[in-house]
């Protein structure tokens, strides 16, 4: 087994307004090892990008709160360190990618200034001239031209400011990268430009890679192992072979992968799984899928599942 | 960009020749007669009816418009109905008085407000936040002349520290300008308050955080210059109708400026004298206009690309 970078345990996100509190993230379990990539699959609403906003602290001020557990990375325990210590961690050791690339570029500054600005903040010794260069060299590593660096943000494509993104997270050289679908504002081909472009720069710099999307295609390309997130819990996780080709499965996952059409048979409907997540104010007892599940039994409707493990592959339900 | 701002140079001539079309139309077809004003209500009409002649009064009032704007162009602005006086050194002698209160009125107000708007957006609810917005109200909702009147009980007469009337030293300018600045610097707080919080919601603030960027460095390099566009139109805005309102502030502190020459002068239909006042306020007020436009492609680099390739 390779060595642990990050550990998430049982940890409770929640969003309090004052008209309610929004259960999002549920008792949830992870471990990435280094170098490796993690596909976080699940529906709009399942608590992934709450998940990985928790690891950068960076949820939204008063009302995103971590109610439980701990989050640790290499030897820091994120949920207790300081604003002071979390601004070192960020953009150096942990850096996200965000969904749209449109908004999260700064339209008054060059891209060369918002490349340049990461990495001033976490090398305050580095001289001006080796930043320049250094900028010179990621904007090559995505494959932009370093000329275009004094440009700015409304000057690009979608696919090149995604590029941009990703070359300010990847300046620092960072352990560990969080890849909020980092593909879906783009168009298909670019998806696959962009996608293949970050596996190599994962494997060039030997990053851990989460990366959230609802793409299962997207997982069974470029993920070692996969998470399928549900109600702000993991109910699946293992290798892309335990999720994609072994028999066993959460009924939620095969409701997944049985709502993809299939290429080569006709089918005159597709197959979704029936109803809706459940409301995240108001969570049932028990499992939180027995409602929609098909083999729902009694006891899932008063108790919660357990984790099953079977060597690298955990599923969470009472089937097993 | 210089071919832009020689276009834009261009482009006041149109609106000046527009303005000054109207002002001289409402002016020639309001009801009173100049002459009957200039002679007093004892004169006979045949020296009445002789002056008018003597004046051009009788003219079609189209021709009399070419024939004023013939006389302007070759800078010369005619003579005051009232006194007999030059109109241009009149309005030239006042106009210093109007833009030095109304810069002074914006540059508090910018100065007070605009930092109090981001103090406020940044600790939204919290005491300072409720306390800038409650003051923003209060001085939005009071009447400036109220104000000025309040002031000048207060610091002229119970503590006698400023002067209440006049325009001799640099003393005489405090009251009126922080009385012109107050309803400026209330749109300000509100203003910037309200732009700062939108753009610190915005998801290349988050990127700023996810670098690890400081709460300072993403309030004054990332947040500020997005926030101040439409803070600047509202500068922008507020200074023009300073220039051209400020009347009733003048009025208060018996101030020789624009405004009252202007109020004055139409109360009298002295022509020559409300179309030299207007004029100078209407190019006054392009010129702003055309600094706030080279502001913007300044701070965006957006509005920067548009100008240059128009």
């Amino acid at each position: 087994m390779s060595e642990k970078l990050l550990e998430i345990e049982n940890l409770y996100v929640e969003y309090e307004t004052d008209e309610e509190i929004v259960k999002a993230v549920n008792g949830l379990n992870l471990i990435i090892n280094k170098g490796e990539t993690l596909g976080l699959v699940g529906e709009t609403g399942a608590g992934k990008s709450t998940t990985a906003l928790s690891i950068m602290k960076l949820l939204p001020e008063k009302v995103g709160i971590i109610k439980d557990g701990s989050i640790i990375l290499g030897d820091i325990n994120i949920t207790k360190a300081s604003d002071a210590d979390m601004r070192l961690l960020r953009g150096n050791s942990i850096s996200m990618i965000f969904q749209d690339p449109m908004t999260s570029l700064n339209p008054i500054l060059t891209i060369g200034e918002q490349i340049s600005e990461v990495l001033e903040l976490h090398n305050k010794e580095m001289k001006k001239e080796d930043i320049s260069k250094r900028v010179d060299e990621i904007l090559e590593l995505v494959g932009l031209p370093k000329e275009r660096k004094a440009e700015y943000p409304h000057q690009f494509s979608g696919g090149m400011k995604q590029r941009v993104v990703i070359a300010i997270a990847l300046a620092c050289e960072p352990k560990l990268l969080l890849a909020d679908e980092p593909t879906t504002a783009l168009d298909v081909t670019i998806q696959a430009q962009v996608l293949e472009m970050m596996a190599d720069l994962k494997e060039k710099l030997n990053t851990s890679m989460i990366l959230i999307t609802h793409d299962l295609g997207v997982v069974a390309q470029t993920c070692d192992r996969v998470a399928i997130m549900y109600a702000g819990e993991i109910i699946e996780l293992g290798t892309d072979k335990d999720v994609f080709e072994s028999e066993n499965h959460h009924p939620y996952t095969t409701g997944l992968f049985g709502s993809i059409p299939d290429l080569t048979k006709a089918t005159k409907r597709l197959n979704p799984i029936d109803g809706l997540m459940p409301d995240p104010t108001d969570l049932p007892i028990g499992c939180a899928f027995h409602a929609r599940c098909p083999k729902c039994m009694d006891i899932c409707k008063k108790n919660k599942p357990k984790e099953i493990k079977k060597g690298s592959h955990m599923i969470k339900c009472h089937l097993y | 960009m210089l071919k832009f701002i020689f276009k834009r140079l261009m482009m006041i001539i149109p609106v000046i020749l527009g303005i000054s079309f109207i002002i001289f139309s409402i002016m020639a077809l309001t009801p009173g007669d100049p002459a009957r004003l200039m002679l007093g209500e004892n004169a006979t009409q045949e020296d009445v009816e002789k002056l008018r002649e003597e004046m051009g009064l009788n003219d079609n009032f189209v021709v009399r418009y070419f024939n004023y704007m013939k006389d302007v162009i070759r800078g010369d602005f005619g003579i005051s109905y009232r006194n007999r006086i030059p109109v241009f050194d009149e309005v030239f002698a006042r106009f210093p008085n109007t833009l030095v209160l109304a810069f002074w009125g914006i540059s508090l107000s910018v100065m007070i407000g605009v930092p109090i708007g981001i103090i406020s957006a940044v600790k939204q609810y919290s005491i300072i936040d409720t306390v800038s917005l409650g003051v923003a109200l209060i001085l939005t909702s009071i009447p400036a002349f109220w104000l000025g009147l309040m002031l000048i009980l207060l610091f002229s007469l119970k503590l006698d520290l400023l002067p209440s009337t006049g325009v001799e030293t640099w003393k005489h300018f405090i009251l009126p300008s922080v009385t012109l600045a107050a309803g400026t610097m209330a749109t300000l707080i509100r203003m910037t308050r309200s732009t700062m919080l939108e753009v610190i919601r915005q998801d290349y603030i988050r990127t700023a955080r996810a670098k690890g960027a400081t709460e300072n460095r993403i309030i004054f390099k990332h947040a500020l210059r997005n926030a101040l566009l439409p803070v600047i139109t509202i500068i922008g805005i507020n200074f023009g109708f300073q220039l051209g309102g400020a009347m009733v502030i003048e009025t208060v502190f018996a101030m020789p400026g624009l405004g009252t020459l202007m109020i004055t002068s139409v109360r009298l239909k002295d022509t020559p004298m409300v179309m030299a006042s207007v004029l100078f306020v209407a190019i006054a007020v392009s010129l702003v206009n055309l600094l706030v436009d080279l502001l913007y492609s300044y701070i965006d680099p957006r509005i920067k690309s548009q100008y240059a390739k128009s």
